[in-house]
């Protein structure tokens, strides 16, 4: 590329970030380093590389940024092909990440995308710290949930005044069918995943008796087959499988059988596959839209050139275009976001026991607890340390009472989740060892 | 509102590649069912087994009604709290065979707060309770068990007899029988 080209390809973000303007931040300082932060320092995680995903990488890179991460667990399908555009026949059974990461890297020059085929569970703290901006294209409530975990967990708390450095913004986008959602996430500061977690639209269920003896729609004939039928005819020996073509004819058969004993038309494969797998068909014209929403955001963080949402975009586009914007408040008793984290400190942990622990979150001023119920993840594995409200739990998990930290497996660091009447929410409590020299076994 | 970024700001460099150690973070729904079990407020009707005192999303409880049709009864049902939750209610099954308007001989059961109802808000205390109404007060409009419904709206004594007989391990109507076959192949296997 001439040296006359380069300059002409970021002419119209100079304009943006070299001029001041009324809808910029009060502390926005136009100039040409700007757009220096945004090429070369300014990192970006993308998590998903499916439908948003593809578009938001081929934004993102073209408008600039260009450390980007990209972490996706899926390999490409087949029906993948209409609308994630970064893949194409051959890829079928490659890495989503690592196809969508080649593909930006060799057209758009310049760009360093770096794919990861892994879960988001699969990194910890040191790996998402390293992002100014974490931008999702996810279709998962469970991935959604996670990040944001991670990213309240993250943040630091200097005398109960949050430390902004430790803020990684989080911009989500999701859609379904035609319609879509975008938001912003600043972490600790607004409201969280978790704190409007009833915005997220639950999985239609059908009352059991409707589905058992009134049915009137065909999802109803194809829930009775899934939910009554299989289980009660068993007719491969195994649970339903939504990608066993075998499972699916059988569901389709049944489920037209019972829609012509009560006269409900409508009942297709493809509804049968949409209703055992729960999908929503993709829309390529929403995901683009959303994904075009979501990289102005993440450019409006980077750059600080203009306001970023406040906080919350819905897009339907099923009858016209619809947009509407508003501000999802901050939940006092959300349960990830709403308490900052708790230190406590411990001596020794070689000799101080679980009994003690409880004992401060009895007896000290500060906690006044009634009945703690203490939980762990000790090697990714639930341990419930001790509860004593609930009989067959306190009879088997007294014995931990006299066993010390160390013999419990707990590390330096370690996070306990305390629950009791007294708080709305589940405590976290964050042990720290006040001595190094610990042995675990 | 704040800037985030200075632009000398520079972040650390991350770890590139990923670390299985991190497995020590809590799930959200760890978080919530850790409240929910430790705050149980059961009725006095009601029990709870825990097969694995680490594992707070499977669990067992027990109703045994003090009054009403199924006085005397011992009705066990499974829940699995999945990694969803509270976003998406437990899976609740009876594994009891049962004779009840509301209940079918698969262990399905048609309780709203189950499915079309359920809200985050919700907890298992409110389905224990709502479980619990269940058995004082089945519901003949909104059968899965449409031979029971009907005996109930019909006939109160017989309905009462069948609920008796079914708890004494008989069996009511012939759909059952086969039924009560298959539940007893399927305790085998656990035995
Ligand atoms: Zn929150």
């Amino acid at each position: 590329m001439s040296e006359e080209s380069a300059q002409k390809r970021w002419g119209h973000l100079r304009k943006v970030l070299e001029r001041s303007s009324p809808f910029s931040h009060p502390e926005f300082e136009p100039s040409s380093e700007v757009l220096d932060f945004l090429m070369t320092s300014c990192k970006i995680l993308v998590i998903g590389a499916g439908g948003l995903g593809c578009e938001l990488l081929k934004n993102l890179a073209l408008m600039g940024f260009r450390q980007i991460h990209v972490i996706d667990m899926d390999t490409i399908d087949l029906s993948n092909l209409n609308r994630q555009f970064l893949f194409r026949h051959k890829d079928i059974g490659s890495s989503k990440a690592e196809v969508a990461a080649a593909y930006i890297n060799k057209r758009v020059a310049g760009c360093q995308v770096v794919p990861h085929f892994s879960k988001i569970q699969d990194f910890d703290e040191g790996f998402y710290k390293q992002f100014h901006i974490i931008v999702c294209g996810l279709d998962s409530i469970v991935a959604r949930r996670w990040i944001n975990g991670m990213l309240i967990s993250m943040l630091n708390y200097e005398e109960d005044v949050l430390d902004q450095s430790s803020v990684i913004p989080m911009v989500d986008g999701g859609t379904e069918g035609f319609k879509g959602n975008a938001r912003v996430i600043l972490p600790g500061i607004n409201a969280c995943v978790e704190c409007t977690l009833d915005l997220y639209p639950p999985q239609v269920n059908y009352p059991l008796c409707t589905i058992a003896n009134t049915p009137r729609l065909p999802e109803h004939c194809i829930e009775y087959v899934k939910l009554i039928q299989w289980p009660k005819e068993n007719p491969f020996g195994a649970p339903l499988d939504g990608d066993d073509a075998q499972h699916l004819s059988w569901v389709y058969e049944k489920a037209l059988e019972r829609a012509s004993q009560f006269n409900i038309p409508g009942v297709t494969y493809r509804l049968v596959q949409g209703v055992v797998k729960h999908i929503i068909p993709a829309v390529a014209s929403t995901n683009a839209v959303i994904a075009g929403i979501c990289a102005t955001e993440v450019f409006k963080i980077a750059t600080s050139c203009c306001i970023p949402l406040n906080n919350y975009l819905v897009f339907n586009d099923v009858d016209g275009i619809y947009t509407y914007t508003y501000e999802a408040e901050k939940k006092d008793t959300c349960l990830v976001c709403s308490q900052k984290p708790q230190i406590l400190e411990i001596k020794d942990p070689n000799s101080f026991k679980l009994k003690q622990l409880i004992d401060i979150l009895s007896e000290s001023a500060e906690y006044q607890m009634k009945n703690p119920g203490l939980t762990t993840v000790i090697d990714g594995k639930n341990k419930t340390l001790y509860m004593s409200t609930i009989k067959s739990i306190e009879e088997r998990t007294r014995v931990n009472l006299d066993k010390t930290l160390v013999e419990l497996g707990i590390r330096d660091g370690q996070e306990v989740l305390v629950a009791d009447v007294t708080s709305p929410t589940t405590v976290v409590l964050k042990l720290k060892y006040l001595i190094s020299d610990v042995e675990m076994s | 509102m704040i800037k985030l970024f200075s632009l000398k700001q520079q972040k650390k460099d991350g770890e590139a590649s990923p670390r299985t150690g991190n497995q020590k973070k809590a799930s959200a729904a760890q978080l919530r069912i850790t409240k929910d079990i430790n705050e149980l407020n059961l009725p006095k009707t009601c029990t709870t087994e825990f097969p694995d005192p680490d594992d707070l999303l499977n669990f067992k409880l027990v109703i045994c009604p003090d009054e009403g049709f199924y006085r005397t009864g011992r009705f066990v049902f499974s829940f699995k709290v999945g990694p969803n939750y509270p976003h998406e209610p437990p899976k609740v099954k009876c594994e009891t065979q049962v004779y009840h308007p509301n209940i079918d001989q698969q262990g399905n059961v048609c309780l709203n707060i189950l499915r079309e109802d359920w809200k985050p808000v919700l907890t298992i205390n409110s389905i224990v309770y709502g479980l619990q109404y269940l058995f004082l007060e089945p519901n003949p409009e909104d059968p899965l068990n449409k031979e029971a419904a009907e005996v109930l709206t019909n006939n109160r004594r017989l309905f009462e007899q069948n609920v008796q007989k079914a708890i004494k391990g008989g069996y009511v109507g012939d759909s059952e029988l086969q039924q009560h076959c298959v539940k007893i192949k399927q305790w085998k296997n656990y035995l």
